[in-house]
């Protein structure tokens, strides 16, 4: 049968144009597949990556995927705070061993301004437990410090030293802006691959600090005539926060402590556990995800379409040559064989390329996502599934080969030896 | 076997599908080496035989004997392998497949057929360079040239080439000069009687031109062994 094979590949040799358009349409459909694949699984890979080691996250009752959004992806706002006598109480707690406050609200043109604490820095893990590295500078220290994430800092070009002003609420710069209190950037934070890259972060202090005059929600007409150095003699405490990261003292009281946290008496928390509720948003992108998927399989189905096609239209023209294979010794078996053999390579060349080019994109692409975004493209290179679309995808051309290859099979049983032209 | 002939056709009975009985032929011998000449006009019936000859057809009755197997008897895979390892084919024109070079034309039968392959002495590819250089073929730059760009003659001789490849018993040759003018006509049948003796094949050679009849042993009108023809 390898004589066959060499049959079948010299055969589509001679019709290299139509064969290689074949192969390419196959291959982008099967680049579409897996490039939807891939993106599917990078997602979910960013999003979990985004937060790890901690146990719990705590804020004001909403639904939890709405909690991880806004606390972890600064996706979306919360609707109401925990005050800062129960983060007390929390952080109290015997069997919690750390936590990290979370105070959003604020941005900087359109990056979004969280105030937390020393602990964020101690205790903050992303990926497989990496922990934040600044890249240039230190840590906030004084009340009107600030640290940047690395995309801050490069879409930017903040530096250390670079005074920012910050916007109040979520809206554009101009009219709440807090620029009677200017922040200095004291470090810049390394990638991340993770919205802490969007983000940044200054002490809840400051956060405070910048609000003083603004407790009815806009600026009175009296904030200016504070000065920084009153301020700075104020009590900076913060009323509320928006959220906390909590690390427990074992692992094994998760449940229970979720269970006290969300049942205790007075103001009303809710804990939620961040795989968990990772695991219920990827529930509700499922349905997208199926969605894309059935598209991609359906453009597949459409590659495999022009394979028959290409070779369908091709039979007309090669009847001669079947009648010359006949004559020569061909059995009906060889038709078949040659027919199929045909579109099976069609089929594979079309899926190793498809593969080949998604694998080359992300080969390309990995080196900059890594160093400019801390994107780490690893699980995304050849996987099984790869292996299995490649299979899949031949096993299909095989079996729709066997189309032309009856109808081949057919005319050259009912031309005989020769063909009436 | 050696007293058996080539092709022995007894009672034969051919029609296309329900249609009218095509071929009628009680009886017609091919002997062992026999080079004959089978002429008939256009329609008569000549390929059909040819095909009920090769096992492609199958008749509705009578026997076709092809060295000494009855071909009716056996499995259609049996008479594709049997047409594979003992006919060697000519057809009138458009002989070779286009994909493949002139030497690969030729050695096509040692792909399908192993008794062929292992008949060659010396592996395929250098039996087909001996034949084609028999046939004056020998120039290297046009064996490199797709078949398709050969002159009708040259593709017809690389055609000679691989219907003998292998030694097969039995050559049939349908029209395979009606495309050549009438001096390379006289020159390939000439080659294809000397190549044909030289590898102990018979030779059925099929034409409407019965001015070609000299060149062979003997000389069959199928109108005379065709009942069908002979009525109407």
């Amino acid at each position: 049968m390898t004589g066959i094979l060499g049959l079948a590949w010299r055969s589509l040799m001679n019709r290299k144009g139509s064969a290689l358009l074949t192969v390419l349409a196959v291959a982008l459909s099967v680049a579409l597949f897996l490039g939807v694949d891939k993106a599917r699984h990078g997602a979910r890979a960013g999003f979990d990556n985004t937060i790890s080691g901690t146990d719990l996250i705590v804020g004001a009752p909403t639904g939890q995927i709405n909690l991880l959004l806004y606390s972890v992806f600064r996706l979306g706002n919360a609707t109401a705070e925990i005050s800062w006598e129960t983060y007390q109480e929390v952080v109290n707690r015997d069997d919690i061993a750390w936590t990290i406050p979370v105070s959003l609200g604020d941005n900087h043109r359109g990056y979004r301004v969280m105030g937390t604490d020393e602990t964020y820095f101690e205790r903050y893990r992303y990926g497989d437990g990496k922990a934040l590295k600044l890249a240039e500078g230190e840590r906030f220290d004084d009340v009107f410090d600030a640290v940047i994430g690395s995309e801050v800092a490069r879409k930017l070009g903040y530096g250390v030293g670079t005074e920012l002003v910050l916007t109040h609420g979520l809206g554009a710069g101009g009219l709440s802006d807090h620029e009677n209190r200017p922040f200095i950037i004291s470090g810049v934070l390394a990638p991340t691959g993770t919205p802490v890259d969007q983000t940044i972060h200054i002490p809840l202090e400051g956060m405070t600090a910048i609000h003083v005059g603004w407790e009815t929600g806009t600026k009175n007409p009296y904030a200016d005539t504070i000065t920084e150095e009153m301020i700075r003699d104020f009590d900076l405490t913060p009323k509320s926060i928006t959220a906390i990261f909590v690390g427990l003292e074992r692992r094994g009281t998760i449940l229970s402590t979720q269970r006290a946290l969300n049942t205790r008496a007075g103001e009303p928390l809710m804990a939620i556990i961040p795989g968990q509720a990772l695991a219920e948003l990827w529930q509700v992108t499922g349905v997208v995800e199926r969605a894309l998927i059935a598209v991609s399989v359906f453009v597949i189905a459409v590659g495999l379409v022009s394979v028959l096609t290409s070779i369908l239209t091709s039979l007309n023209e090669r009847r001669r040559e079947m009648s010359i294979l006949r004559a020569t010794g061909a059995r009906p078996g060889h038709i078949l064989f040659l027919m199929v053999a045909e579109a099976g390579l069609l089929g594979l060349a079309g899926a190793v390329l498809g593969v080949l080019v998604v694998q080359a994109g992300l080969l390309g692409l990995g080196p900059v996502l890594a160093e400019r975004y801390g994107v780490q493209l690893q699980g995304l290179g050849l996987s099984p599934v790869d292996l299995w679309t490649v299979l899949g995808v031949t096993a299909a051309a095989l079996l729709i080969g066997l189309i032309p290859a009856v109808t081949a099979l057919r005319r050259s049983l009912a031309d005989g030896l020769t063909v009436k032209l | 076997m050696s007293t058996e002939p080539a092709i022995r056709i007894r009672d034969l009975r051919f029609a296309w599908g329900e249609g009218p009985p095509l071929l009628e032929i009680p009886a017609f011998d091919l002997a062992v080496r026999e080079r004959l000449f089978l002429r008939g006009p256009s329609g008569s019936g000549k390929s059909t035989l040819l095909g009920l000859i090769a096992g492609v057809l199958e008749p509705q009755a009578g026997r076709v004997e092809v060295l000494g197997e009855d071909m009716s008897g056996l499995s259609g895979s049996k008479r594709d392998a049997l047409r594979a390892d003992r006919l060697g084919v000519i057809f009138q024109m458009f002989n070779l497949v286009p994909y493949l070079s002139v030497v690969q034309n030729v050695t096509l039968p040692c792909r399908f057929s192993k008794a062929r392959r292992e008949a060659v002495e010396g592996g395929p590819v250098a039996e087909a360079r001996r034949l084609l250089a028999r046939l004056g073929l020998t120039d290297e730059k046009l064996l490199a040239r797709p078949v398709t760009e050969l002159s009708v003659g040259q593709q017809q001789r690389v055609a000679v080439a691989r219907a003998l490849i292998g030694g097969p018993k039995i050559v049939i040759a349908d029209e395979p000069t009606s495309a050549l003018d009438a001096d390379a006509r006289d020159r390939f049948i000439e080659l294809l009687n000397e190549e044909a003796a030289r590898s102990g094949a018979a030779l059925l050679f099929v034409s409407h031109d019965a001015s070609l009849a000299s060149h062979f042993d003997r000389s069959v009108d199928l109108s005379e062994i065709n009942r069908t023809r002979a009525v109407a």
